[in-house]
């Protein structure tokens, strides 16, 4: 059953990931790499990594694949203008892919697991804790500093982002909320005695 | 609030009304726009209405009444609430028309706004509970205080701020920015007409009811009866979880009669400058209570 459920699962995932790469339309494109997210959280839960799998959907489906939609769905894509550039760089293209490529064939053919892991898959302690609870004693325990590192750097890109993305211009009006519930009837209004056929 | 009399001409006072709406959106012709793109325009309504009823496999409504007593239900239930998102937002899109394009691009970023701050209250009461299960969460607030022990006190802050998350993430008034009659004509769904149309709807509401059971859980007890002593734990748990769960309907309801909407941009700064802040260092302070504190606050 876990088998059939793998293949199925595998296949939709690859299957959706090749439309994403294919797809002319980009929106498309986008909603298949959500269907390949959705099938990757099934193949964590069939591994019985099901913190992983709800991590999974509720972060890459349920917020950066949201702001994918969003930006594509906003950006007024040209086919036509797509296409002409694609023979120009097409060659720099099959370079960074064979590049890529490259380096994973090495890395896999230099692979070395680490001296005790094959032992420590052989058996697992997740006999009575749950694993969000075994993630979590590992995660703080032995790996605090790189979780903590990667936090930062984290931390360091979202507010590089807010940075580069804020422009305070000089002449836009901005609605201060302090000041507006600072106004008293005392200093906001005054009263004028206005001379008769004369006015203000 | 109004001295409205509601639809009461079909069935004893008006009890039908509903069913005979039913089967006139489920008869009448769907209408599918000349331009829109059909394949997506047709999926986005059976999308919503599939994550939202999936989200009730999880609920427990009494000990032990879950379809799947699985060990991360409250992730489950808050990964779905996010998928919603995509509904509306493949909904508007495919339309091919304007109101529902720019509703869509608002409820996108309205819903993942309030997803943050919903999620660091779930962390808050995730730490208390010491578990992900949802009926590991209820069990954790069966103490001997009743309904003082329940979460909705200790974590007072957390349930106002997830209560108002929550009329945010289901894009109820006075957030209803999505809808917004007077603006939007009726949101991401002017295109839709008859059974797509009464599925957003269904999605819709069952949403809310799903919010108002993860209220519930989170922090009025689940199927806790208020009081400890004899005629109280004598009713059993479901219907203590349907009383509770009607409760905050009701509310929800309410919030909609008598809170006009909020402007886009007071949307935004609530949930970034006022929830969100409130909400992390609410993380932090029950973490360090816990941690020093003592067992007493959290058990």
């Amino acid at each position: 059953m876990a088998a059939v459920l793998f293949y199925i699962f595998a296949t939709i995932m690859i299957g959706s990931a090749c439309v994403v790469i294919f797809a002319r339309n980009p929106v498309h494109s986008v909603l298949f790499l959500i269907l390949a997210f959705c099938n990757g959280a099934g193949l964590f839960l069939l591994a019985g990594a099901e913190f992983l799998a709800m991590i999974l959907i509720v972060v890459y489906v349920g917020a950066v694949a949201v702001l994918f939609l969003f930006v594509v769905m906003m950006l007024d894509v040209d086919f036509a203008e797509l296409k002409q550039g694609f023979a120009k760089h097409l060659p720099l293209g099959l370079g960074v892919g064979v590049v890529v490529m490259a380096e994973l064939g090495l890395i896999a053919v230099g692979w070395q697991s680490a001296p005790n892991a094959s032992y420590a898959a052989a058996s697992p302690m997740l006999a009575n804790i749950s694993n969000t609870a075994a993630l979590g004693q590992i995660l703080y325990t032995k790996y605090a500093v790189f979780f903590e590192a990667s936090a930062m750097v984290l931390l360091t890109a979202m507010i590089g982002a807010i940075v580069l993305t804020l422009h305070h211009r000089p002449n836009v009006k901005r609605q201060k909320i302090s000041d507006q519930n600072a106004r008293t009837r005392d200093n906001v209004i005054e009263i004028k005695k206005v001379p008769f056929r004369t006015g203000v | 609030m109004q001295l409205r009399r509601g639809p009461n001409v079909v069935g004893p006072w008006g009890l039908l009304q509903s069913f005979a709406d039913f089967f006139k959106f489920a008869l009448k012709e769907p209408i599918i726009p000349d331009t829109a793109n059909k394949g997506i325009f047709l999926f986005a309504p059976f999308l919503m209405a599939t994550l939202s009823i999936a989200a009730w496999a999880v609920v427990p409504v009494a000990d032990g009444w879950a379809v799947g007593d699985i060990n991360v239900g409250i992730l489950y239930i808050f990964a779905l609430s996010s998928l919603g998102v995509y509904g509306v937002i493949m909904g508007g899109w495919a339309s091919n028309s304007k109101y529902p394009f720019l509703s869509a691009l608002r409820s996108a970023a309205q819903m993942v706004s309030y997803e943050v701050s919903i999620g660091f209250v779930i962390i808050t009461v995730l730490l208390c509970a010491g578990s992900l299960n949802l009926s590991d969460i209820v069990r954790a607030q069966d103490t001997q205080y009743g309904m003082l022990g329940w979460y909705w006190l200790r974590l007072l802050p957390m349930f106002v701020i997830f209560f108002v998350s929550a009329l945010a993430e289901t894009n109820r008034p006075p957030f209803d920015l999505v809808e917004a009659e007077s603006e939007l004509v009726a949101g991401f769904m002017i295109e839709y007409s008859a059974t797509p149309y009464v599925l957003f709807m269904l999605a819709e509401y069952v949403a809310i009811v799903t919010m108002c059971a993860l209220l519930t859980i989170l922090f009025f007890g689940g199927w806790l009866p208020p009081v400890n002593i004899a005629p109280f734990t004598w009713v059993p748990g479901v219907i203590w979880f349907t009383l509770k769960a009607s409760f905050f309907f009701f509310f929800f309801a309410m919030v909609k009669a008598f809170v006009p909407r909020y402007r886009y941009d007071q949307l935004m700064r609530l949930g970034w400058k006022v929830f969100l802040p409130i909400s992390l260092t609410m993380v932090v302070v029950v973490a360090s209570v816990l941690q020093f504190g003592g067992e007493a606050f959290g058990k």
